[in-house]
């Protein structure tokens, strides 16, 4: 039996898209616990990255930070968090956020921190005030490095959101879990195949939002 | 059936003590690190010296670092059981991923005159590779490591969830079915402390290897940067600053 | 050899000196309204000459950081109006910090800066710096934005309306000689030196009274540089602005400068001068140092050709008949400058070997060597040029490339001689009438070409 052959069975299955326990109804649940914890990471994260990177201070404090926030085991944060809060999405936000500050902090700091100088002194000498300088000189060139931070931070979330089904939540871990609980392998390929294309849908989006937002004079040499 | 009830008390279905527990912790951490060192050094190689390859490598590992662990884990089910080795193939993969992009940036940030006069010198390009460009690779080669190692470490215990191959981690599924928490802070803090420790072992090889380099540089910094995201941008060129 | 000319000609007096202002208001050039007005009244002030005046003026200026190094110290300045200033000197002089402090990139610890007769810091610090352009090094170019929204920047910034800030854009692109073809181009699709055009244009956009330039064209190669020096000659020659340029390459302060302000480590004034006096007078032994070898031949480069004694007896036209080259070849003239049908020089002939010939054979003919332009290339062009000829005598041509006449070594050592008494005479003279210096000296120079 190999996995393709458990995958288009899970697909072909009409019964496993409809419902609350339907296709549709797990990626908006795990979409939504995904984005929930990438914007609560990037509220905390992108600011003081952005500063911390603008005045070139704390860059030390901010190593450690990151370094010790990554050393936490995400899975068992959230077993853990589940023990102490009970059910809930605060169990589930808290190993999340954990998981997705550090990309998000460490990459917004070293990007705004390795902006050429010249042109940002160019721009104070033109009398740009220290707030145009940080958006209009500063963050188009970061950006791509940004992105890069946000997208790692995001592939890691949507990935590891998965294990929320462990602790009673929903989202496409669900199946996994049930799966192996019920030893009903096609499940637990088919969520895995779902996990993985939606990672991989991420990719794509940051791809998209790149394509966009960042200008081709910054873009060269990728 | 739980033994008593204390942080320490490992329940006997692990079939291990709590030494027992963090010895096999770090065999399923770092053998795929060790592995995936291995792999990307010839990879990465291969990437510096043919560029064209580099973009579509850097594709795949994209790709494939997206692939959730738990993901994984179930695909190699069907091949490999519900084994050790399940952990830690995806585990090598993932260090592989970090590493390649590490390495390939560490080797390529070498500046050009320093490899001419080391061509010039009458260096082989065998004895340029491991006397010129690998040494001087190694701080990015090592934020790359630390990398790898601390998410290998983390990861380790995800693989409870296919069947009691996560080390400490099934301590957590354990906690779960036991409903015994402190089980569960016992597998956090020793996993956090692990990773901190190896990852401090790792700063400190990476020193007594570059005594060249002030102390927490700025491009082992950067470096680490670059292991979390994968490539950057080509950086702007940094103003060459006239001494004044 | 062409951009040289535009120092020395005397085709264009209005670029030498500095040009006399009469009260101007440098804050209104902040709103884009007073701006063009601004303009118009500078374009008028060059037909006025009253008098002299500093436009930022540095006063006993003091630079001390928090850890006790000083890295000006009590500079004053007197920076003339409409001119180029170079601040120049070894690495550590202060040249670069004394330049930023004239913006507050850099805030001074002692003293003040007055520009225009107010203090700077008067004026918000934002609303004085979009009042002057500012260059650097690496052109400081924003990647992210095009060439002609770079160069719109300021104009922008002052609340132009995008029609209006890219049409400039667009007229300055031309002002300093950029294809218009490259406005949609981002910088890393342009040489160093197209870069750094860029950046002189955006430092012009909106037409701000004083130009900072720090080292601007130190990262370039030498043959760019020296086409951007010219450029940048040209560019000044046409708008006249007040420019404050700081190098470590004393030829170049020697090229640019009206005034040349030699600083040396420690942030202290060595000797403020216009190029020429720099070079007959260095002030003491670290200046004289500084300026390096061969300061009396550099020096011709401030004396015009124009007063040159040319002859024309030695020109012959190439199909001259055997008698008209008999006529010319004299005792006094052993060779014979062969032109052709037009007049422009082919070649020496001996004249022995012309006299008696079958007329001249173009291909028999000794180089010529590098002819000056008479008027408007210096005199230590045409010495330049005697020098190396094989015959020892330069030839002078025109606009054109016309032979004019030539002129022997001798001729031009009498010429030298003549010029420096001259310029002597009228150093004397003004300071017998107790001119003051500084910019006074400048007034000097143009007298005397």
């Amino acid at each position: 039996m190999s996995i393709f052959h458990f995958i288009n069975a899970f697909f072909s299955d009409g019964s496993h898209w409809h419902g609350y326990d339907g296709i549709p109804t797990r990626i908006m649940e795990h979409l939504q616990y995904s984005f929930m914890a990438l914007g609560i990471a990037a509220g905390i994260a992108l600011p003081v990255g952005l500063i911390t990177g603008h005045t070139g201070r704390g860059g030390n404090a901010l190593a450690l930070i990151a370094t010790a926030a990554r050393a936490l085991p995400s899975f068992g944060l959230l077993v853990l968090m589940f023990f102490w809060l009970g059910i809930g999405l605060t169990p589930v936000m808290i190993p999340l956020v954990a998981l997705a500050v550090p990309p998000i902090l460490v990459t917004t700091y070293e990007a705004v921190r390795t902006v050429d100088p010249s042109p940002v002194d160019a721009a104070r000498g033109m009398g740009m005030g220290p707030a145009a300088v940080l958006f209009q000189v500063e963050l188009p060139v970061a950006l791509p490095l940004i992105l890069s931070g946000l997208r790692s931070a995001a592939i890691q979330v949507v990935s590891t959101a998965a294990i929320a089904a462990y602790v009673s939540l929903g989202g496409l871990g669900r199946y996994v879990i049930d799966g192996l609980y019920q030893r009903n392998y096609e499940i637990v390929v088919g969520g895995a195949t779902l996990i993985a294309g939606l990672a991989l849908a991420m990719i794509a989006l940051f791809w998209l939002v790149e394509r966009l937002v960042v200008s081709p004079g910054v873009r060269r040499g990728r | 059936m739980s033994g008593g009830a204390g942080f320490f008390d490992i329940p006997s279905d692990l079939q291990h003590t709590y030494l027992g527990l963090i010895g096999e912790h770090l065999k399923e951490a770092l053998i795929p690190v060790a592995g995936g060192l291995a792999l990307s050094l010839p990879i990465a190689q291969l990437c510096v010296r043919f560029r064209w390859l580099y973009p579509p490598v850097l594709w795949v590992t994209t790709v494939l670092y997206a692939i959730p662990s738990i993901a994984f884990f179930v695909f190699l089910i069907d091949y490999t059981g519900a084994t050790e080795t399940t952990v830690m193939i995806p585990l090598t993969v993932y260090s592989l991923v970090v590493l390649v992009p590490a390495i390939v940036d560490g080797v390529r940030s070498v500046p050009q005159e320093t490899l001419a006069a080391a061509e010039a010198m009458g260096f082989t390009s065998m004895q340029r590779y491991l006397r010129v460009e690998l040494p001087i690779a190694v701080p990015a080669i090592f934020a790359g490591l630390r990398v790898a190692t601390v998410s290998s470490i983390s990861l380790v215990s995800v693989g409870s969830l296919i069947g009691n191959e996560g080390a400490l981690g099934n301590l957590l599924s354990d906690a779960h079915v036991f409903h015994r928490s402190n089980l569960a802070v016992t597998s956090v803090v020793t996993t956090a402390v692990l990773a901190i420790v190896i990852d401090a072992l790792l700063i400190g090889i990476r020193m007594l290897l570059t005594p060249w380099l002030p102390r927490g540089s700025r491009s082992a910094r950067r470096a680490s940067v670059d292991a979390v995201t994968g490539p950057a941008p080509e950086e702007a060129r940094p103003l060459e600053e006239a001494a004044r | 050899m062409r951009e040289r000319s535009h120092r020395t000609g005397p085709g264009n007096p209005a670029r030498r000196g500095p040009r006399p202002v009469t009260g101007r208001n440098i804050g209104g050039l902040n709103s884009p309204r007073n701006g063009l007005r601004a303009r118009a009244a500078q374009a008028d002030s060059r037909h006025v000459r009253k008098g002299i005046r500093a436009l930022i003026r540095i006063e006993s200026v003091t630079k001390r950081y928090p850890d006790g190094t000083v890295a000006v110290d009590r500079l004053s300045l007197e920076i003339p109006d409409g001119s180029v200033t170079v601040l120049v000197g070894p690495s550590g002089c202060g040249k670069t910090t004394t330049l930023r402090m004239i913006n507050r990139m850099v805030e001074l610890s002692e003293g003040r800066i007055l520009l225009d007769g107010a203090d700077i810091t008067r004026q918000p610090v934002n609303t004085l710096r979009r009042s002057m352009g500012y260059v650097i090094q690496n052109a400081g170019l924003f990647q992210h934005r095009t060439i002609v929204d770079n160069i719109a920047t300021v104009p922008r910034m002052l609340g132009w309306d995008r029609g209006r800030a890219r049409t400039r854009a667009m007229d300055l692109m031309e002002r300093v000689g950029l294809d218009a073809g490259l406005a949609k181009r981002y910088p890393y699709q342009l040489s160093g030196g197209q870069q750094q055009r860029v950046g002189v244009a955006r430092a012009l956009a909106a037409d701000p009274p004083v130009l900072l330039m720090d080292e601007p064209f130190s990262a370039v190669d030498p043959i760019v540089r020296k086409t951007l020096q010219a450029e940048l000659l040209r560019i000044q020659e046409e708008l006249g602005k007040t420019i404050v340029f700081v190098t470590h390459d004393i030829d170049e302060a020697i090229r640019l400068g009206d005034m040349v302000a030699v600083m040396r480590t420690g942030g202290k004034l060595a000797q403020f001068a216009p190029p020429d006096e720099l070079l007959s007078a260095p002030a003491d032994e670290f200046v004289e140092d500084f300026l390096g070898a061969g300061r009396g031949v550099r020096r011709l480069s401030f004396f015009t050709s124009a007063g040159l004694e040319l002859t024309t007896d030695p020109v012959v036209a190439v199909d001259a008949s055997a008698a008209q080259i008999a006529e010319r070849a004299t005792d006094d003239v052993p060779y014979l400058l062969v032109t052709d049908a037009d007049g422009r020089p082919l070649g020496w002939a001996r004249a022995k070997d012309a006299v008696g010939g079958e007329g001249l054979d173009a291909a028999q003919l000794l180089s010529h060597g590098r002819p000056f332009e008479f008027g408007r290339d210096s005199l230590r062009d045409a010495l330049d040029c005697a020098v190396l000829s094989p015959t020892g005598w330069a030839v002078a041509v025109d606009g054109d490339g016309r032979v004019v006449g030539v002129a022997s070594q001798e001729t031009i050592a009498g010429a030298i001689r003549d010029a420096h008494a001259e310029r002597k005479g009228s150093a004397d003279r003004k300071a017998a009438a107790g001119a003051p210096g500084g910019p006074g000296a400048t007034g000097a120079r143009r007298t005397a070409r």
